[in-house]
């Protein structure tokens, strides 16, 4: 049986690592605080476009915290044996990505003191308020499912806390989806399809981060992924991939087949400047064309670096994606007096316009940041490594020689 | 930062203690909340589900050149601040001008917070800090808004305002906060001394009587007379929000 063994990492360069994660996250921080001083007139956002850049990082990140969790769901839910050595490195990485999502949106509150009354002060009616429960349990039922991963002894109950975890992680998407689907005031938001979208963007976003974390694990060990591991991977996040793109059509055809919506919809994809430009060129040409090419085409498919180009360049598109999504959906101005044209001092009927100040920036990457700091810290205190028994998977079936 | 102490914020509070949507808030910091909602439950204060209050904008009365109402609204509630950006500025009554695109009529109106009877702000908000009071009048608590904004994604009117900035001078009746969203409130400090929004008032001084402020649940009021009469509207009725600002004349 040959088991492949996590090589010791190079101290001096975790070290580094961890300094210049420490110090981007301290950055944010730093840079959420000083908005929290001065109010919110030292970033981009103004009353229509009040939700930023640090809402489409934010978002991002915790729709991805559910979906990097599927590889753990494949494993022990659906029970596909190349999967299951990776289901505590998928629950840590979900457990990451929220904690950072949820870090930014917190930060970014007008009153981010107040926190603690969110927790207190629960209003079941809103959708912000099921998250409020939907979160917590999430990281206790994946922080147990890491235990019944990682402990021999707990092996036996993960398949059910596993089972817990995936129905739950849908219900949170579910949730992060409704923030908008529930929204009856806007051309943009109200579609019932928001929720299953995200699902599936979930999907997509996850396996992608999953993907760039495990290469730079295997890269930093001195080991070699299984080229046909690496392939059936690659060929789960085409199939997500593929199916993003499908919903999103979707979305916006019933939204131009609804008149109210068709307006919105030429802006969004034809006349709005930089949200088309981001939809077009971001989301669908850089963030999926060209990944489901380098995944696909042949010369480029096996390669690491096409599937890490192409797990990069899907985090962007949803990037992009969430950009179009927020900020173009908020950019729009609400139609109150349908055929009429219409002015204020407060900009109504204008198309408003955004441009995310430094701070803004600074607490968005500096998220990412929060998050990448955490991952290295786990990696390196608990064995997440995924580590394949490739003899034992060929004797199943699941690669060939 | 001043704390509220004043009597709107007692009967404020007095009707958050009645109403279901209240009781969160009396509960945030008991000390302090409670006794006030037990001096606000003397009879004849706090807000009455007997009432709701509400609005009548006649279109054909409001010039377009003017601006009473909005100036008022901002010496009363003591919005005085300055931004850069002038889309970062609170506005809780703005006049907007509408043109038809077909027939080329126009008309001008104020538009604020429109009292929505089921209200999405309220729906939405996480701490229950936006809440409606028993007599209708929607109020955000700013001892309990985080500063979320999603409110503001969630009112059809665009009737809400996010303080950008520190502010320095305020009316001790009228509570404001940076990092807190905000909106109208029908100049409840001034309705719970029996007096009408500073708004209407100011629309009256200005000869135009556009604004008409009263009670819509008593068949004898000014306001319910007018609306069983003539034809008004409200702004986005598909929604079904039944909200307390009619418009006469668009
Ligand atoms: S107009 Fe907007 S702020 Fe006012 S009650 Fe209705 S939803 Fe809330
Ligand atoms: S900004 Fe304040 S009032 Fe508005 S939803 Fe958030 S907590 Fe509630």
């Amino acid at each position: 049986m040959m088991i492949q063994q996590q090589t010791k990492t190079d101290d001096g360069a975790f070290y580094f690592a961890l300094a210049v994660g420490g110090l981007i996250s301290a950055i944010g921080i730093a840079a959420a605080l000083y908005m929290e001083i001065m109010g919110h007139q030292v970033s981009g956002m103004n009353n229509q476009i009040f939700w930023g850049l640090p809402h489409v990082f934010g978002i991002f990140l915790i729709v991805a915290a559910s979906g990097v969790l599927n590889v753990a769901s494949i494993g022990s839910v659906f029970g596909k044996k190349a999967y299951k050595p990776r289901g505590p490195l998928s629950g840590l990485l979900a457990i990451v990505l929220l904690a950072a999502g949820l870090a930014i949106i917190m930060l970014d509150l007008g009153r981010a003191d107040r926190v603690i009354i969110a927790a207190t002060h629960v209003n079941l009616t809103s959708v912000f308020g099921w998250n409020m429960i939907l979160y917590p349990v999430f990281f206790g039922l994946v922080g147990l499912y890491i235990w019944t991963l990682m402990d021999r002894s707990k092996n036996q109950y993960s398949k059910t806390v596993g089972t817990a975890a995936f129905i739950w992680r849908l219900v949170m998407t579910t949730g992060t989806g409704s923030i908008f689907g529930f929204i009856i005031a806007r051309q943009a938001y109200q579609s019932a399809i928001l929720a299953p979208m995200f699902i599936i963007l979930s999907f997509a976003w996850g396996l992608a981060i999953f993907l760039v974390v495990q290469e730079i694990m295997y890269a930093r060990s001195k080991m070699e992924l299984h080229p046909q591991l690496r392939a059936r991977m690659k060929n789960l996040l085409g199939v997500f991939i593929g199916a993003a793109l499908y919903f999103v059509a979707v979305y916006h055809l019933t939204n131009v087949y609804y008149a109210k919506q068709f307006e919105f919809t030429h802006f969004i994809l034809v006349s709005g400047g930089v949200f088309p430009l981001l939809f077009w060129g971001g989301f669908v040409l850089l963030g999926s064309v060209v990944p489901l090419f380098l995944l696909y085409a042949p010369g480029f498919s096996a390669n690491k670096g096409s599937v890490t180009a192409a797990s990069y360049l899907t985090v962007a598109g949803g990037l992009c994606l969430l950009f179009v999504f927020i900020i173009g959906g908020q950019a729009y101005p609400m139609d109150m007096f349908p055929g009429m044209q219409v002015t204020s001092s407060f900009f109504d009927g204008k198309i408003d316009s955004y441009m995310p100040s430094l701070p803004e920036i600074l607490l968005s990457v500096g998220g990412f940041a929060i998050a990448f700091t955490m991952t290295l810290v786990g990696v390196r205190v608990l064995r997440f490594m995924p580590q394949d028994d490739v003899a034992k998977l060929q004797s199943a079936g699941y690669l060939h020689d | 930062m001043t704390e509220p102490n004043d009597k709107s914020r007692r009967g404020f509070l007095g009707a958050a203690a009645v109403g279901a949507a209240g009781l969160g808030v009396a509960a945030i910091a008991p000390g302090l909340h409670l006794i006030e909602v037990s001096q606000a439950s003397a009879p004849g204060k706090g807000a009455s589900s007997k009432v709701r209050w509400g609005m009548l904008i006649d279109t054909t009365k409001c010039a377009s050149d003017c601006n009473a109402c909005v100036k008022a609204c901002n010496s009363e509630n003591g919005i005085s601040e300055v931004l850069k950006d002038p889309r970062q500025a609170s506005q809780w009554i703005r006049k907007i001008d509408l043109k038809d695109a077909k027939s080329g009529i126009t008309h001008s109106l104020p538009m604020m917070c429109q009292h929505c009877e089921h209200p999405p702000c309220v729906d939405v908000c996480p701490t229950h800090a936006s809440m409606k009071r028993a007599d209708g009048i929607v109020l955000v608590d700013r001892h309990t808004c985080i500063g979320c904004r999603y409110c503001m994604l969630a009112c059809p009117y665009k009737a809400r305002s996010f303080v950008h900035m520190t502010l320095t001078e305020q009316n001790p009746e009228v509570p404001r906060g940076q990092g807190c969203v905000e909106s109208c409130t029908f100049c409840v400090h001034r309705v719970d001394k029996g007096q009408i929004p500073a708004c209407v008032e100011a629309c009256a001084n200005a000869e135009h009587n556009a604004m008409l402020f009263g009670d819509l649940n008593d068949p004898n009021s000014a306001i319910a007379q007018r609306i069983a009469e003539v034809k008004t509207t409200q702004v986005r009725a598909d929604l079904k929000l039944n909200v307390g600002v009619r418009y006469q004349g668009i």
